[in-house]
């Protein structure tokens, strides 16, 4: 297979009297037969070429790897040293590529083998144990190992005695989805520039500098339709306009790389699997809106993708697709990253830019918006790793072909990250308009362990949780709205029955309460007082000391709904504003569950541990000590070998006891 | 690496480099002692009281020394609704420390963070570089027992 930065070695020979030879590749390279200008020798030099590196043809067997945060976290680096090894070992001549995500992460690790003349298999749960199997069956038996297969790619087309394999878009997890802004993610190599080039890559920055004004590219984007991904759902062309029009010698672009909400990790499997992508659709906004200087603001928590962006961004310059004078064309842009330092509310857009200056990242008042005054008090715009994911590929095929995907008001698609009480976690793209229930079923294959749907939370702290009744509504911006959940970044979390939903509201709570920055007092002070009203709900009688405490509790109750509207309403930015949505949305659908613990005080789903009570069922106990040894409290009582009990005023209610118990003596009421 | 051979890569008087010097000095000493911030007030011609405000803002930034053991726990939404609280309450329990603090010895340290990133093995979290995933009350026992011998 061709060596990392081939196309460099191709350009200096093929073109090494021009100024700009990365220009004549991709003209080579974006051609439809018509040459563009360019010689047959060219033509073919450039793709045999591409056919090489995009693994078409070459001669030595080759072994993705997916090694994206969870396939690392699922032993993909020990799975890599293994093949290393063995492959040293026995002498094999192969080559061993680290990729990204391609997004089944319940399945992980996955293992892709691409053999000459036959199609790329994926093997999926790969364990180091495993290696010698497909080092032997495999690489050099040119077998497939059966129970390890997920599917083949059909792409080149000659899947000879593999046919029986699945095809890759035929499992149900990948059937419903439509890739789009993931569709290099797991297939290419993310830290090949030449991969990103053969699959498509830059020509749509090329053909923006090349063929297009900034007027004509802010106008592609708005009638694409592309709107923010990041939350809100503002029209990016819209955002880009104004910015354009703003007078200034100075203007930024900033990426919006903060992926804070809990559940969600886009973004992330975006710059660790093809960096490449949002790096072009960055500096294709730079030249829409006329700026020569941007940022990404990526958190800190997120160290490979930062090592693979800094790659991009190095590969990108040497090629001259960043920095001065790109292709020739007097444009220049140039790309920093600032690393994030861990403060949720550096995702809403003025906050994050405080951060950039340095400053504690709170957001500021508006108007001035950004696109006026932003960075340093220069025009800025902003936009989150997705929503620049979709501009090249928005411009590469055109307004009209952007536009007929997804529904009237949300075209393209949105990625989600599937996570909680469903089979399949991972990540998966589907076109705007699919049902919910289409993600969570259908492509996630609903619930694991015979249990029960409760609701499906979307939109992280800023969101609501849906419960069945609504679930089939379409996803699109209006619409979650409407059902009173907003589409967030793209955070799913499946629950089931053992989850309880005034706990929930109580965990976004926590989470809010101390990710707010402090400066309105609507945010600092109301959702503390939320947080408070709700610890109320789950707590035990045992924790009132006088029947004022019980009033307050019920009081809490009545007030619970009119101070989030006031939070909502009062609250300086979008993370006040949206603060109390997770507490609304749980009431709108989950009322009762609100109402047995203010009355009945019991938790259905057993979660609100205030509400149960430790018992030992004496039967069962045999006396083993464990549990009055691990009980902080000193609560437990007994005699070894005889049968213990809890003393229910001195227990906490840790759990730690039933964690504990072989003998499943331990239940709770 | 120096502090001063931090400040040697920053511009004197450029309050829009305070954070990743601040990230610097943590990634070598590992933590913000209050000498460093008044070198950082010195370099950045800034007021100490910004230097403090901005490192206590973030939850990046410590002010106390960290652990041999840096264990971080994942309360994310999926690790929430997979039992992650309870994950974290053994923890607090075994090392007897909470949340935020490190153990006297400074041998093991326990963090919270709003998302790993890796909900496919929720409960999650990770001991410096290493993540260990699908976790259960019994596994932590196991695993900070195994910390404890190394």
């Amino acid at each position: 297979m061709a060596d990392m930065n081939t196309y460099k070695n191709l350009f200096t020979n093929l073109w090494k009297d021009q100024d700009f030879p990365v220009k004549s590749l991709i003209e080579c390279l974006s051609s439809n037969g018509d040459g563009n200008g360019h010689s047959e020798a060219e033509l073919q030099a450039v793709k045999s070429l591409k056919d090489e590196i995009l693994l078409e043809n070459h001669e030595e067997p080759v072994i993705l790897l997916g090694m994206g945060t969870c396939g690392l976290a699922n032993g993909a680096q020990k799975i890599y040293d293994a093949f290393k090894t063995l492959l040293n070992e026995k002498n094999i001549n192969a080559k061993l590529i680290s990729t990204g995500c391609v997004g089944y992460c319940a399945r992980e690790v996955i293992v892709d083998i691409k053999l000459p003349n036959y199609p790329r298999i994926s093997y999926c749960e790969v364990t180091v144990e495993d290696v010698p199997e497909i080092v032997e069956q495999t690489i050099i038996n040119k077998q497939v190992i059966v129970g390890k297969t997920l599917g083949v790619y059909e792409k080149n087309g000659h899947a000879g005695d593999w046919s029986s394999v699945n095809k890759m878009e035929d499992i149900p997890f990948f059937k419903k989805q439509k890739k789009v802004v993931l569709a290099n993610c797991g297939v290419i190599d993310p830290e090949s520039i030449d991969q990103y080039i053969s699959n498509g890559g830059y020509q749509a920055l090329t053909k923006a500098l090349t063929q297009m004004d900034s007027e004509k590219v802010v106008k592609e984007v708005l009638d694409g339709g592309l709107r923010g991904r990041g939350g809100g759902g503002f029209p990016t062309g819209l955002k880009w306009k104004l910015a354009a029009q703003s007078k200034g010698d100075k203007k930024y672009v900033v990426c919006n790389a903060d992926e804070g909400d809990p559940g969600a990790f886009m973004d992330r499997a975006v710059m660790e699997g093809d960096p490449h992508l949002m790096v072009e659709g960055m500096a294709i906004a730079a030249f829409a809106i006329g700026a020569d200087e941007g940022y990404v603001y990526c958190r800190a928590e997120y160290p490979l993708a930062i090592a693979r962006l800094e790659k991009t961004i190095k590969d990108a310059k040497a090629y001259g697709l960043l920095g001065d004078n790109i292709l020739g064309t007097g444009f220049s842009f140039n790309l920093k990253i600032k690393k994030g330092a861990g403060a949720f509310v550096c995702g809403e857009e003025t906050a994050l830019l405080n951060s950039i200056e340095g400053k504690r990242g709170m957001p500021r008042p508006k108007p001035p918006y950004p696109s006026d005054a932003g960075l340093f008090g220069k025009p800025t715009i902003i936009n989150n790793v997705e929503t620049f994911a979709n501009v090249p590929v928005l411009l590469r095929n055109g307004a009209d072909w952007y536009s007929k995907i997804g529904t009237e008001n949300s075209k393209g698609t949105k990625i989600f990250a599937l996570s909680g009480k469903v089979k399949n976690v991972g990540l998966v793209e589907v076109p705007m308009g699919v049902t919910l229930r289409e993600i969570v079923f259908d492509i996630g294959g609903g619930i694991p362990d015979g249990k029960e749907f409760k609701a499906v939370q979307i939109g992280g702290p800023s969101g609501g949780a849906l419960p069945d009744s609504v679930i089939d509504t379409p996803v699109d911006y209006e619409s979650l709205k409407s059902i009173g959940a907003m589409m967030g970044s793209g955070g799913l979390v499946v629950m089931d029955e053992t989850t309880c939903m005034v706990d929930l509201a109580k965990y976004f709570m926590t989470f809010i309460q101390s990710e707010s920055c402090g400066k309105c007092i609507p945010c600092r002070e109301g959702t503390k007082r939320l947080l408070e009203i709700l610890e109320r709900l789950s707590s035990s009688h045992r924790a009132e000391k006088s029947a004022e405490d019980s009033l307050m509790r019920f009081q809490g109750m009545v007030y619970l709904e009119r101070l989030s509207e006031v939070i909502i309403n009062t609250s300086l930015c979008g993370l006040g504003q949206t603060a109390a949505n997770p507490v609304l949305s749980t009431i709108r659908y989950f009322r009762e569950e609100y109402e047995e613990h203010l009355y009945d005080r019991k938790c259905r789903a057993g979660v609100c541990r205030d509400l149960l009570t430790y018992k030992i069922d004496t039967d069962k106990c045999t006396g083993c000590t464990v549990c009055a040894r691990k009980c902080p409290e000193n609560a437990i009582l007994g005699e070894r070998k005889k049968a213990h009990y809890i003393i229910d005023d001195k227990c906490i209610r840790c759990d730690q006891c039933r964690a504990n118990c072989k003998f499943d003596a331990i239940y709770v009421e | 690496m120096e502090t001063q051979q931090i400040f040697e890569k920053y511009p004197p008087g450029d309050p829009s480099v305070l954070i990743p010097i601040l990230q610097d000095i943590q990634e070598v000493q590992g933590y913000l002692s209050e000498e460093e911030m008044n070198k950082v007030a010195t370099h950045t011609k800034l007021p100490v009281s910004r230097i403090y405000g901005v490192a206590t803002f973030y939850n990046q930034f410590r002010l106390k020394p960290l652990g041999k053991y840096i264990i971080r726990v994942c309360r994310g939404t999926a690790c929430h609704v997979k039992g992650s609280l309870d994950i974290l309450q053994t923890l607090e329990n075994e090392l007897e420390i909470s949340a935020g603090d490190t153990t006297k010895d400074l041998q093991f340290s326990i963090e919270t963070v709003a998302c790993i990133g890796a909900c496919s093995i929720a409960p999650v979290i990770s001991i410096n570089d290493e993540y260990y995933g699908h976790l259960t009350v019994k596994k932590i026992q196991k695993l900070i027992a195994e910390y404890r011998q190394k």
